[in-house]
């Protein structure tokens, strides 16, 4: 009851509803961030977060129906890297694109530095960062405990509930 | 600019948020309490991310400042 005691580490709760390379990355950033400054963390899995705890997780992203997203390459001159691609949208339906796009974005993270999806992952179990796997997500998925990595726990909302309402922070991503 | 003494040096260069935050605190555990870590970033983030870092684990920022294009800071392990 970290509330009641002020010796009692910060706490952050965090939802990962979303399991695509670029809505993978804001949970994993802030829980590693969280458990290095020595806080509490749970993450809760659920709907599309959920296979981000698979053993054999690999996460794509789409431009389609992500207007926002930068289309841009990873390699050649600075001048030619700053160029952001106008892909028309039915272009983003040939098959292959979504590869060519998370290659691509994959491509980019590994030139700037930026860990992967599988080493933060790794890094926030080392921190004792608490993996919860939605149950309820599991079975109407179809998937199987063996199918997630071994360090994650399995629970529905009323057990993330009780972390969150003595959390200090609380984030639905 | 001051040169403090190091016990231990991380280099996190060429490293994007939050690789700098999660290597400082596995590097501090690694150094005893009342010795020195220096850490070398080039993530212009760095700069409030280790400031806030050093407030919320208690462990004492010593000196910060830029170097050649690199961001160095002096963290002293207080527990």
């Amino acid at each position: 009851m970290s509330k009641k005691d002020p010796n009692a580490p910060q706490r952050l709760a965090l939802i990962a509803s979303k399991g695509t390379l670029d809505w993978a990355y804001p949970p994993f950033i802030l829980a590693s961030a969280a458990g290095a400054m020595g806080w509490e963390v749970s993450m809760f899995f659920t709907f599309y977060g959920l296979p981000l705890l698979l053993k054999d997780t690999s996460t794509v992203v789409t431009p389609l129906g992500n207007p926002a997203m930068p289309m841009k390459m990873p390699f050649g001159p600075q001048n030619f890297q700053k160029i952001n691609w106008p892909i028309p949208t039915a272009m983003m339906s040939v098959p292959g694109f979504n590869a060519l796009a998370t290659n691509l974005m994959k491509q980019t993270f590994k030139n700037k530095g930026v860990a992967t999806i599988r080493e933060l992952r790794d890094t926030c179990v080392e921190m004792d960062v608490k993996l919860i796997a939605c149950q309820m997500t599991m079975d109407v998925f179809g998937f199987q405990r063996e199918d997630f990595i071994p360090e994650c726990s399995v629970a529905g909302a009323a057990a993330f509930l009780e972390f969150a309402a003595d959390a200090d922070v609380q984030l639905f991503i | 600019m001051n040169v403090l003494h190091a016990d231990k040096v991380l280099d996190c260069s060429g490293m994007s948020c939050p690789l700098p935050v999660v290597k400082t605190s596995k590097a501090i555990k690694e150094i005893e309490i009342g010795q020195v870590l220096l850490l070398i970033a080039t993530d212009p983030g760095s700069k409030a991310d280790m400031e806030a870092w050093s407030r919320q684990t208690g462990n004492d920022l010593l000196d910060a400042h830029e170097e050649d294009g690199k961001f160095i800071y002096y963290f002293k392990r207080m527990k």
